[in-house]
């Protein structure tokens, strides 16, 4: 479907929702198109960023396809976030690049950046790769900290940059002012349903993913995910804090916070992501997006391969192994950061970009569409 | 396929709520059960995948149903849209098992919402389903499932061996042969007879063509004409049913609840001559949508359109399809291939005639007209700011009312008045004995559940015997 065919397909569906209105309760997509008669463009593209792919609807739907209406929110909206992230990636080529082959390009740029690690580190000196460390600062005998600060540090930033791009020109085209964005209350509440997985409950017994069947195994691989992500971010500021206030050089003991948030955390980061792989592998083909499956399992096998790698750097650190690891586990932890900005990733930025939008119009005089 | 040789205990002939209710607690009652249900899965459910809610007694508020709605007020409901043509035993039944059914609905997976926006005028007295009635479908295939009933689907029924009040079998196309299968008991569930359009045209005459059916294909009365073959005794008047006013641009089948037009109210309706014919604004919407489709039916060429203004803007609930637009009433006329000199006429005529008044739609306000015939009794308010909008109106079969007698315990009755010994009706196939005439939002699913429910229990008593 050509971007503009797609949009006029899910203008077609919200008309038809939005007479219908049977799915109210499901989640937050129906209430917000509620507040319409008409659908602009970035109308639909808040809609489509606050949907979260549960299903329900499509089972619930009276105009599924078969039927000649073919209404089918799940799939045309994951369709039109695909544009979403295609059209606010910055720079936007890359954001092409990662929408037509993500999975491979993931792969790639891992492949490639633990390679030129490895490669590096052995011409330098392949006795201090493949001989074992222990004790005070041992992986920077590796790769000394200034690079490994100033690489990653310069990475973060990009990344950051990326996502303030993406984010300040998604929401200003929804017609938002930053100001509103920082309203504590609607904050306060996008926060909350991010934190919860509100949306993917299905509206009460659990979402209809990856089957029609509800269960809540989406939101719990998801759960894991996301706070094993956290808990790994936890890991690295600890870490950073340890570093630089205290002045004690990785790596921690065991029972230290850096090492037991990462070790949760990575826990986390690989049960989440593998489940949901696997549930996506066992996924409805009616309501999944094919165009865009490369996007996320390459996103998902980058967040298990670093948790995979991170792990089996902690458990043979002071073996002779731990340089080769090292240098894996730096590559596929830059090729993720990397990817970012151009992978499945950015869905955290524009969903809650609309669920904070959500709210803030939830807050304000409902506008004049008023039927009683 | 599924097994043939056997016997079953029960066999359900449909599948919709009615028919769902009659298979699980037939189940539950310890029968064998077979369901057959002449639409495709993703079709599967007739009517009741179009519902939005179920009219639900209650003393006190209850799930998401505010205050009260007792039995007194239900009954009193029933018999002003009927005008009394009801039977009340059976309708005080309906009533009674609207609330006493609702913890098997949850049990059985359904779930319930709180009023749709643009229906608070029904949050007392309907429960709305969770996504509707397809999702109410999938949630009581699920448990079918679970319980080991048999469903095959793509199976129409077309003949039933019925000897002196009494089933033996039933013959039924499946993938391009027919096929016979013997029960001790059949569940008639299989709805009315709106989709046939033969029948339709027998009823009504020729202006049947021009109606659009709002629901599924599949109930073409094939099985409620086999029983009254059979000696059933009927009730109803084959052209009684429930029949409003819909886009005309709708699909002829399965439309569903999107193609309504709540704009009438609002403003003027013309006929394919250009000129008024009913009072728009006699009572509220939903009150009146059902009279609609009948008088629409009554014009020529079964074709009305609604014309309002852009001050009617967002005061009713969107329809599916987009109003015509115009910057004038000739060239909204002209769009709609009406002579536009008469319906600027008439358009004219009507303004001159509108009263002041303070205009509210929330309530019978005091904006009428004067000196117009038909006159407009509210809501009446100058259509004179463009842009001008226009919605094709025809009229919209929801179901039919001719039907089965059944005894309170779903009993099909024989024109002896005599009981079948093992044939039950339940649904929209028997809504006649309780719906003479008129309709009430959310009684056909009370009906179904009711009856569905009594259907079941009763056919596995019967087994057990
Ligand atoms: C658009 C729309 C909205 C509605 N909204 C509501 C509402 O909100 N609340 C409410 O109470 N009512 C509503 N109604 C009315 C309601 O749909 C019916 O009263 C109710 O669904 C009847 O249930 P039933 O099981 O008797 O029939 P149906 O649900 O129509 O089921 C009949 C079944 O029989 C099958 N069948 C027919 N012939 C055969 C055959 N020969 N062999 C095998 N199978 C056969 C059909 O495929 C179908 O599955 C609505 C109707 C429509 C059209």
């Amino acid at each position: 479907m050509s971007a503009s065919d797609l949009i006029k397909q899910v203008e077609f569906n919200m008309q038809v929702c939005n007479a219908c209105r049977y799915c109210e309760s499901y989640c937050a997509v129906f209430p917000a198109m509620e507040q319409r008669l008409t659908f602009s463009e970035p109308d639909l593209h808040y809609l489509a960023n606050l949907c979260h792919n549960c299903g329900s609807c499509f089972y619930a739907c009276q105009y599924a396809p078969p039927h000649e209406f073919n209404v089918n929110l799940p799939r045309h909206l994951a369709e039109l976030r695909g544009e979403t992230y295609r059209n606010y990636a910055w720079p936007g080529f890359l954001g092409d690049l990662f929408s037509r082959n993500g999975l491979a390009v993931s792969l790639i740029t891992a492949v490639s950046f633990a390679l030129f690690m490895l490669l590096t580190f052995y011409f330098q000196d392949p006795a201090i790769l493949f001989s074992a460390h222990t004790g005070e600062g041992s992986f920077y005998k590796i790769i000394p900290h200034n690079v490994m600060v100033l690489t990653f540090g310069a990475v973060a930033l990009y990344v950051l940059v990326a996502f303030i791009v993406g984010f300040v020109r998604f929401w200003r085209d929804m017609g938002e002012s930053l100001a509103d964005f920082a309203r504590p209350v609607a904050l306060g509440q996008a926060t909350w349903d991010v934190l919860r997985l509100k949306y993917l409950d299905g509206g009460g017994e659990g979402c209809t993913y990856p089957s029609e069947y509800p269960s809540n195994a989406r939101r719990w691989f998801h759960h894991f995910t996301f706070y094993g992500f956290m808990l790994c971010f936890a890991a690295t500021a600890t870490g950073t804090i340890y570093h630089y206030v205290f002045g004690w050089p990785a790596p921690y003991a065991f029972t230290s916070l850096p090492v037991v948030f990462g070790t949760v955390g990575g826990i986390g980061l690989l049960i989440g992501p593998a489940g949901l792989l696997w549930i996506k592998s066992r996924s409805d083909p009616e309501t999944a997006e094919p165009k865009q499956l490369g996007m996320d399992v390459g996103f998902l096998v980058l967040l298990f391969l670093t948790s995979l790698t991170g792990l089996a750097l902690l458990f043979l650190r002071d073996t002779a192994a731990m340089g080769m690891l090292l240098a894996i586990h730096l590559g596929i932890v830059l090729a993720l950061f990397l990817t970012l900005p151009y992978g499945k990733f950015v869905h955290a930025i524009y969903r809650f970009a609309a669920l904070v939008r959500y709210a803030l119009e939830r807050s304000r005089p409902a506008p004049n569409v008023t039927f009683e | 396929m599924i097994d043939l040789i056997q016997t079953y205990d029960v066999l359900v002939i449909g599948g919709g709520n009615a028919a769902l209710c009659a298979a699980l607690t037939a189940r539950e009652a310890g029968a064998s059960v077979l369901i057959l249900e002449s639409a495709p899965k993703a079709f599967r459910g007739g009517n009741s995948r179009h519902t939005r809610n179920l009219r639900c007694m209650h003393d006190a508020p209850i799930h998401m149903l505010t205050e009260a709605y007792p039995e007194e007020e239900y009954w009193q409901d029933v018999l002003k849209v009927t005008g009394g043509q009801t039977n009340e035993a059976l309708a005080r039944q309906t009533i009674r098992e609207s609330v006493a059914c609702l913890p098997w609905l949850i049990e059985h997976g359904v779930r319930f919402q709180p009023s749709l926006g643009g229906t608070l005028h029904l949050s007392r007295t309907n429960s709305f389903f969770l996504g509707g009635g397809k999702a109410l479908l999938n949630a009581f295939y699920h448990s079918a499932e679970r319980l080991g009933i048999k469903i095959l689907y793509d199976a129409e029924v077309c003949e039933l061996d019925i000897q002196d009040g009494e089933f033996r079998s039933a013959v039924f196309k499946y993938a391009g042969a027919t096929h016979q299968v013997r029960a001790r008991t059949m569940v008639a569930a299989s709805g009315g007879f709106q989709s046939n359009l033969a029948w339709l045209r027998e009823a009504w005459g020729p202006p049947a063509d021009n109606f659009i059916v709002r629901g599924t294909p599949y109930n073409k009365g094939v099985i409620l004409r086999a029983l009254l073959d059979s000696g059933a005794k009927a009730i109803g008047d084959p052209t009684q049913g429930h029949c409003v006013a819909i886009d005309a641009r709708s699909p002829k089948f399965d439309g569903g609840i999107i193609t309504r037009v709540d704009a009438v109210s609002l403003g003027i309706v013309v006929n394919t001559h250009g000129e008024r014919f009913y009072d728009e604004g006699e009572d509220f919407w939903p009150k009146r949508y059902a009279i609609w489709g009948r008088l629409v039916a009554l014009q020529d060429d079964q074709i009305a359109y609604s014309i309002i203004d852009s001050k009617a803007v967002g005061k009713f609930m969107p329809p599916v399809f987009p109003p015509v637009r115009a910057n004038s009433i000739k060239e909204l006329a002209a769009a709609f291939k009406l002579d536009p000199a008469t319906v600027q006429q008439t358009v004219d005529r009507y303004n001159a005639a509108v009263r002041p008044g303070t205009f509210n739609h929330a309530v019978l306000d005091d904006c009428a007209t004067d000196g117009v015939t038909p006159p407009k009794t509210h809501w009446a308010r100058t259509i004179d700011t463009p842009p001008f909008f226009g919605y094709p109106l025809r009229p919209g079969i929801t179901f039919t009312y001719l039907g089965v007698v059944v005894d309170q315990h779903a009993r099909m009755i024989m024109q002896d008045d005599k009981p079948s010994t093992n044939i039950f009706a339940a649904g929209e196939i028997m809504a006649g004995n309780i719906l003479g005439k008129g309709y009430l939002g959310g009684i056909g699913m009370a009906i179904g559940a009711a009856f569905g429910r009594a259907a079941g229990k009763e056919a596995a008593r019967h087994v057990r015997q």
